[in-house]
């Protein structure tokens, strides 16, 4: 068994003996406990069917535990009833594992949506979204729709969407999954940078080589269950 | 080559994709259902105006078969019956009616007979009634009696009892039908939004997952259906109302027939269609929206 994790001050998720299955199937995580600190950046990592989407699912509340205790923001979540959860997740920005693109929305209108949702007037955020586009390379392509961009400009948006709320905490599953190397690095960088102006990331990844060069901590999962694992290669960080 | 980007002038575009190939389907749909709706409403106000004015017709006269005794013509007992009537209270109007009429009435028993002065046929009298205070069968009996004449009264009571059961008939008959055309309306809708929440699925979750409260998003659809409801209600309630002002000019003033008179301002009944079929739409949308967003 996990041992207790112990709450600190600046703990922004923990999770206490956190047990999950889907419907009556086999648990796909077992008995797991953890505690991150805000600001923090985290790797998930480990083989296909780990349970590393469940983990994120459980964080960004598209599912509940089967057992244990999940804590978001100070928050325990099983406590609360299902008209807070939309307050919550407006905090949460969410890089999707199939990235989950409106393609009836330009990439504008998709970046702006959660502003949309959350009740801001397009005049408040109208540059933001320009800019943020801009940012992460596709200021030439704001007024295109999601089936005529490449692979790495849709993951761009996707991130571009997730964190243009300012979310607390950003989770991002497989991000790097369907680009090249390059485009993987200069999407880890973008993380890098949210993550210095103070976004708590989560990056649930295969891609041990990144893994290995980011000096990251590692959340490591096997068969559903968090397990040491050391650091391998260098500690470089990459493009750094 | 398309002009660049202008963030200032961008306006939201709406969560749902405008087009959605299953609106056409369910706009023709709901329009039919809302045809049928309003022509079953306009042939229950064209009944319902028919069946009271024949009570109404009814209710205002009575018939008197006067048969002539001892040496006294039919025209003469006619004649004293109408003068006996006419000083009964509760009577407007009493008038013995010509021989021809009742030679009518008895034709069709007796074919064409050369001389019918011969029989002793008998003779009619009109009564016109009081409306407010009509004179019953039994006083105008009574009166007949009084007068020494041998007659019959008839104030059409059995017509008028079959005529309100028929009209009362058609109501509710005409109500069940309105209330399953609604119903089967909101059947529709319902499964439109079924169809349309899975076909956009994609955009339920990703508003769902990225903050959007559960009205939210149900009110999308609910926004949707009731806009496609109302167009479909305003072209269904369109063609019944045009159907209507073609039989009315067809039919001149008496409408489709005698027995359905439609006036002009019966048309107009056809006007609250569009916003019920809407309200319908938008509940049954709402409904079905909540309980499927619930279950995400």
């Amino acid at each position: 068994m996990t041992p207790p994790v112990e709450p600190s001050a600046d703990e922004i998720l923990r999770f206490a003996g956190v047990s999950m299955r889907y419907g009556r199937g086999p648990e796909v995580l077992s008995d797991v406990s953890l505690s991150l600190p805000r600001g923090s950046f985290h790797f998930v990592t480990g083989p296909s069917g780990a349970g590393k989407s469940s983990l994120l699912k459980l964080i960004y509340l598209a599912a509940r535990p089967s057992s244990g205790q999940v804590r978001l923001f100070g928050e325990d979540i099983d406590a609360m009833a299902a008209r807070d959860l939309p307050r919550i997740r407006r905090r949460i920005g969410v890089v999707f594992q199939d990235l989950l693109l409106l393609d009836h929305l330009s990439a504008f209108d998709n970046t702006a949506l959660p502003l949309r949702i959350a009740g801001h007037k397009p005049a408040e955020y109208r540059n933001d979204v320009a800019e943020l586009l801009t940012w992460v390379g596709l200021g030439q392509r704001m007024n295109a729709l999601p089936p005529t961009l490449a692979g790495g400009e849709k993951q761009r948006l996707a991130i571009a969407r997730a964190v243009v709320n300012r979310p607390e905490i950003l989770l991002a599953d497989e991000p790097t999954g369907n680009v090249d190397h390059e485009m993987a690095l200069r999407i880890y960088r973008l993380f890098v940078e949210l993550n210095r102006l103070g976004t708590t990331v989560i990056i649930a990844t295969h891609d041990q080589d990144l893994v290995a060069r980011s000096a990251r901590p590692v959340l490591h999962l096997d068969k559903g269950r968090l397990r040491p694992m050391p650091p391998q290669g260098p500690l470089a960080e990459p493009g750094e | 080559m398309s002009e660049p980007f202008d963030p200032s002038r961008w306006r939201p575009a709406s969560f749902l994709p405008d087009e959605d190939a299953r609106d056409p389907a369910l706009l023709f749909v709901v329009a039919v259902l809302c045809f049928l709706a309003c022509l079953t409403g306009l042939g229950v106000i064209a009944g319902t105006r028919a069946a009271n004015g024949w009570a109404s017709q009814l209710t205002g006269e009575a018939t008197v078969i006067v048969r002539a005794r001892g040496g006294e013509t039919p025209d003469a007992a006619a004649a004293r019956a109408a003068e006996a009537l006419a000083a009964v209270p509760g009577v407007t109007e009493a008038r013995a009616l010509e021989k021809e009429k009742a030679y009518a009435l008895i034709k069709p028993w007796l074919g064409d007979v050369a001389d019918l002065d011969d029989l002793p046929v008998p003779r009619l009298v009109a009564v016109g009634l009081d409306d407010k205070k009509p004179a019953t069968a039994a006083t105008l009996g009574a009166a007949l009696k009084g007068h020494g004449l041998d007659a019959v009264v008839d104030d059409h009571s059995v017509w008028i009892k079959d005529i309100r059961h028929a009209a009362g008939v058609v109501s509710w008959t005409a109500a069940t039908l309105l209330l399953l055309i609604a119903g089967a309306a909101a059947a529709v809708v319902a499964y439109a939004t079924r169809a349309g929440l899975a076909a956009r699925r994609d955009v339920v979750e990703v508003l769902h997952l990225t903050g959007a409260e559960d009205a939210q998003i149900a009110n999308l659809f609910e926004l949707r259906f009731a806009r496609v409801a109302a167009l479909a209600g305003a072209a269904g309630a369109a063609a019944a109302a045009l159907l209507g002002a073609v039989l009315r000019l067809i039919g001149g003033g008496q409408g489709i027939t005698p027995a359905l008179p439609i006036a002009w301002i019966d048309l107009l009944a056809v006007l609250p269609c569009p916003l019920l079929a809407a309200l319908v739409a938008a509940v049954a949308a709402r409904v079905t929206a909540r309980r499927l967003i619930q279950k995400l």
